[in-house]
């Protein structure tokens, strides 16, 4: 028996990718747990393993914790990645709910038909440049530091990065007007335990393709 | 010019239903400006108050904070809502997130489109009564506490408290099978605060009606 989390989820990005990035950043070691059929999700229902009935769901430190940012919320705090106090987890918590937006954006993409995605693509784009972006780039401007919050590394610079490279899969020169971020982008993901996470051959999973969007509807059921 | 917090949003429950809960709750007082014109919110924009152009808007302690979640957290940890460690923190964050989702069903009802109000309807009376309810109707009679976490009030209670009589709203039976919630419910309302949000005058809003639906769609 392991002391490492165990991840239960599908074998694709979904709500999980941000926990995966958050626990490899703070060079932690995880496991998984693949669900790849209804019955795999009915399973875990029926023993009573997922609180709401619903994964993500992480086995961690005596807990089978559920509900995404919960989980992040708990390793964030636990690795130090959450600020010195109340203010610096406040704008860690600004930030970072403003990047889960974007994110949240970009992840059904993959199951919309072609016709709301490419409308939806537009306007991830328009809102990554006008809305979100700006606001991480002024940050860094404003202060010259090398991490958004408090002078060192965060929850919300880890889930910037994150956030910046899922744009990017968008549009390839998303990031053309905000050289700050540019900056950032090479400086986060030069950080060894990150630089890692982003090799071939980590947990860290591909963009969804047609075959696992299949799968995923006839896990869950839409 | 107080301390005190001061709130930004439409004359309306909405997102900012939660911050009003949890700051009368921990017993702060607060000041609200109520939008009610495109160009009120445009001007917010434009001062840039608003971090990501969205409501709510909330001036505490030197900070113009936005995000919801973020706005309820700093309240939470300011005041001794969130549990005496990491571990109670996760607990109250379960609950939290999983009452938000349900409450976020209650705020979008009314602008769903009219075909599909009726099954959003009986989605909400369906989560309520096997998704969640059932969960702090366990966690309740497990410990056999007052409070879900820590046998201590915390954020996750005043959420609950706040779900509870919105579904009830629109289902006035929901809490039937639920014993423990039914006291945890009399319980809380009579906690001198939250009795003293309870009663008319205070700054707790109505439920959505047409109005509240189109000043939104006007001004956003």
């Amino acid at each position: 028996m392991a002391g490492k989390p165990k991840l239960h989820y599908t074998k694709g990005r979904g709500k999980m990718e941000s926990i995966r990035w958050l626990l490899a950043a703070a060079g932690v070691e995880f496991e998984e747990d693949f669900i790849e059929t209804k019955e795999d999700l009915e399973k875990l229902r029926n023993d009573g393993s997922l609180l709401f009935q619903q994964v993500p769901m992480v086995e961690i430190d005596g807990m089978k914790m559920v509900q995404t940012r919960a989980i992040l919320g708990y390793i964030a705090a636990k690795h130090n990645l959450y600020g010195k106090d109340l203010k610096e987890r406040a704008w860690i918590d600004m930030y970072v709910e403003g990047t889960t937006d974007l994110m949240g954006m970009i992840m059904p993409l993959p199951f919309q038909t072609a016709e709301v995605k490419e409308k939806n693509l537009a306007l991830i784009i328009e809102r990554a440049k006008t809305r979100y972006f700006p606001v991480y780039e002024k940050a860094l401007k404003d202060h010259g530091h090398d991490y958004l919050v408090g002078n060192k590394l965060s929850w919300a610079d880890i889930q910037l990065l994150e956030a910046i490279l899922m744009a990017e899969e968008c549009q390839a020169d998303i990031l053309s007007a905000f050289p700050l971020l540019q900056a950032f982008k090479g400086r986060i993901s030069n950080i060894p335990t990150i630089k890692k996470f982003l090799q071939p051959g980590s947990q860290r999973k591909p963009p969804t393709d047609e075959k696992s969007v299949a799968r995923v509807r006839a896990i869950f059921n839409f | 010019m107080s301390g005190k917090p001061k709130l930004i949003y439409f004359n309306g429950r909405g997102r900012m239903e939660p911050i009003r809960w949890l700051l009368a709750a921990a017993g702060v007082e607060f000041e609200e400006i109520f939008l009610d014109t495109r160009e009120e919110y445009l001007k917010l924009i434009k001062d840039g108050s608003l971090m990501f152009h969205q409501l709510p808007l909330v001036e505490i302690d030197g900070m113009k904070m936005v995000q919801t979640r973020a706005i309820l957290s700093y309240i939470a940890g300011k005041y001794n809502l969130y549990g005496k460690d990491l571990k109670e923190r996760a607990l109250i964050d379960m609950y939290v997130e999983a009452i938000t989702d349900l409450t976020n069903m209650i705020m979008m009802f009314p602008f769903s489109p009219p075909a599909a109000k009726e099954k959003n309807l009986a989605l909400i009376m369906e989560r309520a009564t096997h998704r969640y309810f059932p969960v702090f109707e366990k966690a309740l009679k497990q410990h056999g506490q007052d409070f879900l976490v820590g046998n201590k009030l915390s954020w996750a209670d005043v959420q609950l408290i706040e779900a509870i009589l919105a579904v009830e709203e629109k289902f006035p039976a929901v809490l039937s099978g639920f014993p423990q919630l039914q006291a945890f419910k009399t319980r809380m309302s009579n906690m001198p605060a939250i009795k003293k949000f309870l009663q008319p005058g205070s700054p707790r809003k109505s439920p959505p009606d047409d109005r509240y639906v189109a000043t939104v769609l006007k001004v956003l």
